[in-house]
């Protein structure tokens, strides 16, 4: 509908509606902000090598739990301070940043690709696929998230790679959901039975008919979910079940430092702030994102 | 009625479903459970392949998955590897601690959620609005294992109000009754030591709760504006009567239903959480027990905490869908 009018009978904009969405959530500058904030974690995961200061896995005994650079004892060329290896705090934060991004994202993408084809075969095909499908849905819901991964975790044995599998077994039941639901109703829609009438096979529909129609919103909810995911891998990783020594974790950072809450209170601080910023970044800017495209937030 | 039924019918699949995941989760996994079990201990091929039989571990799969079944029903989980004791008794030595945390923060969720949410409804756009707002945001975003390890550091390192670690101090032990220290307490007539349970409890319930209130705070913030709007709060108020009747007595009651679902359906992340917590502060509670059974490899106990998480997960789901329609006529059909 590139060409509308509305009632008064002016023209509006022909843009299509990601592109009317985008605008809107331009014009939300806190959602704008938060994701720069995301944008700029990301770069910085990217290029750890190049900006941290340090090899985030030297140690100097030395420095053992030398302070952040604002207290006495502490020094410019370890601003965050160390840990009780004498790791410079900071690479070791700025290296973290890589594990949670990357585990955060690629267990989003994968789970989003397997909900979303098997949340059209269901809501599609119905029938006997649709019935197997659900009761598989059913079954994970009936698993507590943290449960579940500790479960399959003890069987697959602590690891990044196994957490990331772990959740992504548990996280694709979102978008099928959502995704089955959207088919059922897209499917009775007169644009499906047009594709159908002119002799697309299902296969064409679903991919090439309904998946454009129902992508803004599983989108919007993967935003939502990674905020949700990272914190489930640092939660794991805090347990000593995602990555192992020596490599850096923002998870496993605030594990090192629960045995030095007496007198070392940056150990853990600073990872469990980073985790906290990237995820109220990522909520605030998919909030963001949820109100621009989501027809029922914007009148 | 027929919801009800149809709700009772998925029941049965479901708990199968999961039954068979957990079942699978421990089977699959690489490694001799015989070895594990053996550990360090010297033993011939002979002595381990008798042990193997007395598992049950020489027959197939699907038998096995039989009698893992039959065993369960009957609460008989096998031995726990590393304490050389029925898992069952092991499990069962831990879940009050587990229990009453997780009711402490249920109920602490519901009471900081309920109260906010409506005072943030009512003064929609207001300052307590804004700042509930910010607040469950902040909430969901914070990693509870992180957000209890600050608290230990202001309220037990800095401040020494609140003690680090445990469930009661020594020398404030009460014969156990129910197993839930703050009722045991108060059964025995000591003060003091209920006084003592509750500042070891607060710290890991706060903790556990904040997360679990933040979406609740906002389903009866919505619930509650839904509500304001309806004719029979206008209606009520045009009567004449008090408008802070008409809020606490009328519009509260019915906006409570989606939280009560919501909340029930949130225990999910009560469940999960206890691992985490139980661990950041020490608490002798089936989470803890979990994560140390995964590193000592101890699966059976691994396998029947999971099994009886999870049970009890959909059963709390089932009971709270099956309440939501018999409270909510417009469901009832």
């Amino acid at each position: 509908m590139s060409a509308a009018t509305d009632v008064a009978g002016t023209a509006i904009a022909a843009r299509s509606p990601a592109a009317e969405g985008f605008a809107r959530f331009l014009e939300n500058r806190l959602a704008v902000a938060c994701a720069l904030v995301v944008l700029a974690m990301v770069l910085l995961a990217i290029g750890a090598p190049w900006f941290a200061p340090h090899d985030p896995n030297e140690t100097d005994l030395l420095r053992r739990l030398q302070p952040p650079v604002w207290l006495d004892g502490g020094e410019w060329a370890f601003p965050l301070g160390c840990d009780a290896l004498g790791r410079d705090l900071l690479s070791r934060l700025i290296h973290g940043a890589r594990v949670s991004i990357s585990v955060g994202t690629v267990v989003i993408l994968f789970a989003t690709v397997v909900g979303i084809a098997a949340g059209l075969l269901a809501g599609y095909l119905r029938g006997w696929v649709d019935t197997v499908i659900s009761r598989i849905v059913d079954i994970l819901l009936g698993f507590p998230y943290l449960i579940f991964a500790i479960g399959l975790m003890a069987m697959m044995g602590p690891g990044l790679h196994n957490v990331a599998i772990t959740l992504i077994a548990k996280e694709w039941v979102v978008p099928c959901r959502l995704v089955r639901g959207e088919t059922l109703a897209a499917r009775e829609m007169e644009y499906v039975e047009a594709a159908r009438a002119i002799g697309v096979g299902p296969f064409g529909i679903m991919i090439r008919e309904i998946l454009p129609n129902i992508l803004s919103p599983v989108i919007v909810v993967a935003t939502i979910r990674l905020a949700h995911v990272i914190i489930l891998e640092a939660s794991l990783s805090f347990l000593g079940l995602g990555v192992q020594p020596p490599i850096a974790s923002w998870g496993s950072m605030v594990a090192d430092g629960r045995e030095f809450m007496l007198d070392a209170w940056w150990v853990s601080t600073f990872a469990g702030l980073a985790i906290l910023v990237l995820v109220l970044a990522i909520n605030v800017a998919s909030q963001g994102l949820r109100d621009a495209f989501d027809p029922r937030f914007h009148d | 009625m027929g919801r009800i039924i149809d709700r009772l019918l998925q029941l049965g699949p479901v708990l199968l479903g999961v039954t068979v995941i957990v079942f699978l989760m421990i089977t699959l996994t690489p490694g001799d459970p015989v070895e594990i079990m053996l550990g360090d201990m010297k033993s011939s091929p002979e002595q381990a392949e008798v042990l193997r039989r007395d598992m049950g571990l020489d027959r197939p799969p699907v038998e096995r998955f039989f009698r893992f079944v039959g065993n369960a029903l009957q609460g008989n989980f096998g031995l726990s590897f590393f304490h050389r004791r029925p898992v069952s008794e092991v499990i069962a030595e831990r879940l009050p601690a587990t229990i009453e945390l997780t009711l402490a923060a249920l109920l602490l969720s519901l009471l900081i959620s309920i109260p906010l949410g409506a005072l943030a409804a009512v003064h929609k756009g207001g300052w307590l609005d804004r700042t509930a707002t910010v607040g469950s945001l902040l909430g969901v975003s914070l990693p509870g294992f992180w957000f209890g390890i600050l608290l230990i550091m202001l309220f037990s390192v800095q401040l020494g109000v609140l003690p680090v670690s445990g469930r009661i101090g020594y020398g404030y032990e009460v014969p156990a009754v129910t197993g839930l220290l703050t009722i045991d307490t108060l059964l025995a007539g000591r003060l003091d030591s209920f006084l003592q349970a509750l500042r070891h409890l607060a710290l890991p319930a706060i903790t556990l709760a904040l997360p679990m209130a933040a979406p609740l705070m906002r389903v009866t913030r919505a619930s509650m504006l839904d509500v304001l709007r309806s004719d029979y709060v206008t209606f009520a108020e045009a009567k004449g009567l008090s408008r802070r009747r008409v809020l606490w007595r009328h519009a509260l009651k019915n906006a409570l239903m989606p939280t009560v679902t919501i909340a029930a359906l949130e225990t999910g992340s009560l469940l999960g959480g206890n691992m985490i917590v139980e661990s950041v502060f020490g608490w002798p509670g089936l989470g803890r027990l979990v994560v140390e059974s995964i590193f000592a490899r101890n699966y059976p106990l691994v396998q029947a905490a999971v099994l009886l998480y999870a049970v009890t997960y959909v059963l709390l789901n089932f009971i709270a869908d099956v309440a939501y329609t018999l409270l909510n006529p417009r469901v009832r059909l």
